[in-house]
């Protein structure tokens, strides 16, 4: 019988451990005055803020540990270098990668996708091959596919999405043929915050002998991901939407792929001998790390990768589904709004348009009111044109909001209504 | 803390929502697109010429309510003018909504309701779009114009 009631009291307290509260005082920038107001934070699919850990980690990193990795012989050197590879480490069991060696450290997703075009790609994409993506892809997973393709003569071919936002599966199946070298998916949308059905579209490309390039910016802030789950060749991602610093990220590569690629940029570091006959490349993943690394960077991703495990990934995917349904609903009945993007499976993203006021106009009305949402295409314009629509109002979430910021965004909305009636 | 009805005056919101002159013209002998890659705001300015003298103005395309009222109430102001005069009162348009008025927005008449757009700078270029597309169709310029 004691037992019996013991149970249900423990699930209380971890259901309840969630404190949203608590977790907004780790994040200096939220107690922002805009404009009068305080600051309702909608935008963190461009970036998310960034906890106390993270800032006070950068300062500590050059207050305690700056000094060049994999150099010196000196106590700093050596420091760096090992907090260094620690945080490889923990990158590579964040995402489940099968070893450290897998994860290169870039400056964000952007840095992540040009390198595998321009050195897997260059390799093994030829003239009239083709590369798969889809429409509802970010410019950065568009056009470093693009430059490829014009340079090797060979064929872009776009994946279409319905009018929920979904990409069209038997679609991607015609598409995918004995010339498609390469598949390059978001796993979230960034525009839309439709989740594909990665495992089985990366299942369906081996099949036809393509290697799947994952870019992964919208997806690890808000879901666990195991790239060796996913069956994943790449996989692309920036530390600054996931509460790290900017001008840091990492791409996770299955290691067979890495070794036999060629290096991209060449320096410093990714060597182990040079002469002017013959240099001798050195050893994944150094040998696409060309150069001083930004170590502080790294610094400030490692510690928000603590901080994200701290919370719990699924208790921050959790609450931010709960964030994300309860917008759905109470924006979504307001008169005048029309959400884009209604895929079954989402994440973060609430994207709309309303009838009276266009996107920028919404924007500068919300924001005087402290409301900072995204107006525009999301450097998604494709994306746009398949919903014949110029821009749209996105708010997304991310484990510091809280409904009522959903419900001022509600009364913010209503406002424009009023300055447009 | 700038004032959201003095952005959104009722006149520009009134042109917004009716823009006057929003047609393309059969006989236009100028022409030009003008495109704001931040927002996607996307215009076309026709132009009949006689001359160095604007004798019809038209345009088209969709943008925000600060976009859409400016191009509106430009036709307005700028059709009957010549090429030099219309340069000018878009010389004394971009100083109001950037701040930089000399207290002549007498000579600009209803434009000088969007002097509230100098509180709002990054709305500048919404205000400006129509207008940078005007003049690049006065000049002939067969390229697209953009604020970016």
């Amino acid at each position: 019988m004691s037992a019996a009631t013991a149970v249900p009291i423990r699930e209380k307290t971890s259901a309840t451990s969630f404190d949203v509260e608590r977790i907004r005082k780790d994040f200096p920038i939220l107690q922002t005055k805009v404009h009068g107001h305080p600051l309702v934070y909608l935008d963190n699919a461009a970036t998310a803020q960034k906890p106390q850990a993270v800032i006070d980690a950068l300062v500590r990193y050059y207050e305690n540990e700056n000094a060049n990795i994999h150099r010196g012989v000196h106590y700093l050197s050596q420091l760096a270098t090992e907090e260094f590879e620690k945080a490889r480490a923990l990158v590579r069991a964040f995402v489940n990668a099968a070893r450290a060696s897998e994860i290169i450290f870039t400056r964000g997703t952007t840095e992540a996708l040009n390198l595998v075009a321009q050195t897997y790609g260059r390799a093994n994409v030829s003239a009239r091959d083709e590369v798969l993506i889809t429409a509802l892809e970010h410019h950065s997973n568009i056009v470093p596919w693009q430059l490829l393709c014009a340079e090797k003569g060979a064929k872009l071919q776009v994946v279409p999405i319905s009018d929920a936002g979904e990409v069209l599966v038997e679609e991607y199946a015609t598409l995918l043929g004995p010339k498609t070298k390469i598949v390059a998916i978001a796993h979230v949308s960034n525009a839309l915050g439709t989740i594909n059905p990665l495992e089985q579209m990366i299942a369906m490309a081996h099949e036809r002998g393509a290697v799947v390039v994952v870019d992964g910016a919208q997806a690890v802030p808000h879901l666990k991901v195991d790239v060796q789950a996913l069956g994943a060749d790449f996989y692309a991602f920036s530390g600054h939407k996931m509460y790290g610093p900017t001008g840091i990220g990492a791409l996770y590569g299955k290691q067979a792929l890495l070794e036999a690629m060629p290096p991209w940029q060449g320096g410093g570091d990714m060597i182990s001998s040079v002469t002017f006959k013959k240099t001798t490349y050195n050893k994944v993943p150094h040998k696409f790390e060309a150069g001083t690394p930004d170590m502080a960077g790294v610094a400030g991703l490692k510690a928000a990768i603590e901080y994200m495990n701290g919370i719990g990934i699924e208790k921050i995917a959790a609450h931010e589904h709960d964030l994300l349904e309860y917008a759905t609903e109470v924006i979504g009945a307001l008169p005048g709004v029309r959400l884009i993007g209604t895929a079954r499976e989402k994440a973060s993203v609430l994207s709309f348009v309303l009838e009276e006021a266009h996107p920028h106009d919404i924007g500068t009305i919300l924001d005087q009111q402290g409301i900072a949402v995204r107006t525009g295409h999301h450097c998604a314009q494709p994306v746009m044109e398949r919903f014949q629509i110029p821009a749209t109002v996105r708010a997304s979430f991310a484990v510091y909001n809280t409904k009522s910021e959903v419900d001022a965004l509600a009364r913010g909305i209503r406002k424009v209504r009023e300055v447009f009636a | 803390m700038p004032e959201l009805r003095d952005l959104y005056q009722e006149v520009i919101l009134e042109h917004s929502k009716a823009p006057r002159n929003y047609k393309a013209l059969a006989g236009a002998n100028h022409k030009a697109e003008g495109y704001n890659p931040l927002c996607g705001d996307r215009f076309t300015v026709y132009l009949e010429m006689d001359g160095d003298r604007i004798r019809e103005i038209g345009f088209q395309g969709a943008g925000c309510a600060i976009s859409k009222a400016s191009a509106s109430m430009m036709t307005q102001s700028v059709k009957g003018k010549t090429k030099e005069e219309a340069e000018k009162i878009f010389h004394r348009f971009h100083e109001l909504v950037t701040g930089h008025s000399h207290g002549d927005e007498a000579e600009l008449g209803k434009l000088a309701v969007f002097s509230g757009v100098s509180e709002f700078p990054v709305r500048v270029k919404c205000a400006t779009l129509a207008w940078h597309t005007l003049e690049a169709a006065l000049e002939g310029k067969q390229e697209k114009v953009s604020t970016e």
